[in-house]
């Protein structure tokens, strides 16, 4: 019983570290990293949630594949450490009280939401099982599947057309 | 002994860790051997032959040339981005071999009772393999990139950009087994080809089983190119780009690196021996008694001949440590011939050979074939591997599902 | 069987989403800020799964992986938009976007 809530403090932790770096970091480089560890620690705590798939798909395609994409357009346009303009100032003391007014209102309600319902505990012992889960996607969110099949088409046909050289 | 049975599984893990980690880096050192001695035969010389008998223990005096030579940091600007890559690279390589199973499930270590071949079980096993082989793109892209020079640059995005694009085809060819065996964990994958070695994947001839023949193949030359090895090397080749993306590395490093693509071909050869050719399974059919005795017998062949090398052989201390090797093969038959031993051992065993003819061909690849140029390499992953392992995929599926047209 | 309730999951994820609202409005890179966007896509994924845990139902599991295809592919046109971008002001400052500001 103790095991899994050391690993969801210790994924938590450097969850909301990682996303403190994102912020902080100097370098465009080392958000990326920064973000990477994000995503990984929140597969550590998907599998703690019982949801094994959701994991390793959060791993290959977003740690694995999108993340790569950001790596290589960060050093191929090595532009450096970013500026800071007058604008920037001024969202920095504004912007930041307000988001961190924004995260506490949210985290309020999030507590307060099961506070009343009888489901209040993760058993971590049950999980979902791919079969089902493919079931569902290919039964009940078949059209879902089949636009977004069509979606990653468009978004590919468009990155090469954007990306090719003018003739 | 009360904490021990109390909590098994977290002191047999550690223990089976540690196990695996020993060997796994022991025999990393033992493939550089054989790819030496492998590759200078193939060019008509001999290979490192003076340090130890036959050379045995030079990869010994490698391991303590990388510990104790200078290190060498270039003027990077990137400090923790230089250090890390290397680390990222070897951990992820390490980390992918704990998810494989080496025997059979039914096992079990005395004390704790918990399987004895395999450091855990997953039921999304092959999903996490993945997962992290995926992610080992980072170690070469960021230490091209931390490295502050062309040649490490270029070397670290071809190699990255190669590594990305073989790696879908390397899932893809894979997806065709998992339709056949209806599951994603290894061990039910490697349950489902048991009989004999025509029940195996790539040969397919059961009922409800598909040949994989060009899964294999399209997985093999993906599983190349995702390594980054001979034909597909030329982002690390001497000749082209000095050494590519660790040109800027030194000593340790460097090690750490070089030991990172020789685990990512230990993993590649495990996943191509469980998915396609029967993971720890026998090739004998079951009814064949005899065969717990092969690995005795193969222990005590290579005793015998090791004898005979230490008869022969002229230097002193070559001479004895072949007598010791001798002792311990002949010991190990011996110990190995005990029914009740002989019958624990027979999964690593045959998984062990298995992993040593696949790197065996890796390594005659290295020797035999020239290199591909780079948009040639690219040209083939995503013009005619990929397809073809997407077709290969549509006719297994299409098979899977016309009755009539399985095997019976 | 652990007893973590579903609202720390919950309190977690709102956390990461305030941190990705922050990040967006103070960063100036434009691909920080894409960043940004995918730390809140993923933080809304993490209240998905917690959800379909609370509930029992694999729904939520469904809609993240239909969330992680599409944050994909807006990453691929997004990291595309902003190439052509850096090659046509040199500069990725979110500041140098500003013609169509009025």
């Amino acid at each position: 019983m103790i095991l899994p809530l050391i690993i969801f403090a210790l994924c938590a932790l450097l969850a909301v570290g990682g996303a403190v770096a994102l912020i902080l970091a100097r370098e465009p480089i080392h958000s990326a990293l920064a973000l990477i560890l994000v995503m990984v620690s929140l597969a550590v705590v998907y599998l703690l949630l019982g949801a094994p798939f959701v994991a390793a798909v959060q791993i290959i395609v977003y740690a694995g594949a999108v993340m790569v994409l950001f790596v290589f357009v960060i050093m191929l346009l090595n532009t450096g450490a970013e500026e800071h303009t007058s604008f920037s100032k001024i969202a920095k003391f504004v912007g930041v009280p307000l988001g961190l007014v924004l995260m506490l209102w949210i985290g309020h309600w999030m507590f307060h939401a099961q506070a009343g319902s009888a489901i209040g505990t993760a058993e971590g012992m049950v999980q979902s099982s791919t079969t089902e889960l493919s079931k569902m996607l290919f039964q009940q969110y078949l059209f879902p599947f089949e636009a977004t099949s069509i979606l990653i088409l468009i978004a590919l046909l468009g990155a090469l057309v954007m990306a090719r050289k003018e003739e | 002994m009360g904490f021990i049975t109390q909590h098994p599984v977290l002191v047999a893990s550690v223990v089976k860790i540690a196990v695996l980690l020993f060997i796994v880096m022991t025999a990393l050192a033992y493939v550089t051997w054989a790819e030496r001695k492998i590759i200078a035969h193939i060019q008509s010389r001999w290979g490192p032959y003076f340090v130890g008998a036959h050379g045995l223990l030079q990869p010994l005096a490698d391991g303590l040339k990388f510990l104790f030579k200078e290190d060498i940091t270039p003027p990077v600007t990137d400090r923790l981005v230089y250090t890390l890559a290397p680390f990222l690279a070897l951990s992820l390589a390490l980390t992918a071999i704990a998810l494989i199973p080496f025997g059979p499930p039914n096992v079990l270590i005395p004390i704790v009772s918990q399987q004895a071949w395999s450091v855990t079980d997953l039921n999304i096993g092959l999903l996490l393999v993945f997962a992290i082989t995926s992610m080992g793109v980072y170690g070469v892209a960021l230490a091209g990139w931390s490295s502050n020079s062309k040649y490490p640059l270029m070397g670290g995005l071809r190699s990255s950009a190669q590594m990305i694009s073989y790696e879908v085809s390397l899932t893809m060819s894979v997806v065709g087994v998992v339709l056949v065996a209806g599951t994603l964990s290894f061990n039910e994958i490697i349950q489902r080809q048991s009989g004999a070695f025509w029940h195996w994947n790539i040969f397919g001839i059961q009922r409800g089983s598909v040949p994989q023949i060009i899964g294999f193949l399209c997985y093999f030359i993906a599983a190349i190119a995702e390594t980054n090895r001979v034909p597909f090397d030329l982002p690390e080749a001497e000749t082209e780009l000095v050494a590519g993306f660790h040109t800027e590395y030194s000593a340790f490093k460097f090690a750490m690196f070089f030991m990172a693509e020789y685990a990512n071909m230990i993993t590649v050869s495990c996943l191509a021996t469980i998915l396609f050719f029967g993971g720890w399974l026998s090739p004998f059919p079951d009814s064949w008694k005899w065969q717990i005795f092969l690995p005795g017998a193969g222990l005590v062949l290579l005793g015998i001949y090791c004898a005979y090398d230490t008869l022969t052989e002229m230097r002193g201390i070559a001479r004895l440590q072949l007598a010791v090797v001798t002792v311990l093969a002949l010991g190990g038959g011996l110990l190995c011939l005990i029914p009740a031993v002989a019958s624990v051992i027979q999964g690593p065993f045959w998984f062990t050979t298995k992993i040593a003819l696949i790197l065996f061909f890796y390594i005659w690849m290295r020797g035999t074939l020239p290199r591909f140029r780079y948009d040639q390499l690219m040209s083939f992953g995503w013009k005619l591997l990929l397809p073809v392992s997407l077709a290969n995929l549509v006719v297994t599926a299409f098979v899977m599902m016309w009755p009539w047209l399985r095997h019976g | 069987m652990n007893a973590i309730p579903i609202s720390w999951y919950l309190v977690l994820s709102a956390i990461l989403f305030g941190l990705g609202v922050i990040a967006f409005v103070f960063k100036r890179n434009v691909i920080t800020v894409f960043m940004s966007i995918e730390l809140m896509l993923n933080a809304v994924n993490l209240a998905f799964v917690a959800f379909a845990r609370a509930h029992d139902q694999l729904d939520g599991l469904v809609f993240v992986f239909f969330v992680i295809v599409v944050a994909a592919a807006e990453a691929a046109v997004g990291l595309a938009i902003v190439i052509m971008l850096a090659q046509n002001r040199q500069s990725l400052s979110v500041e140098r976007v500003n013609l169509l500001k009025f």
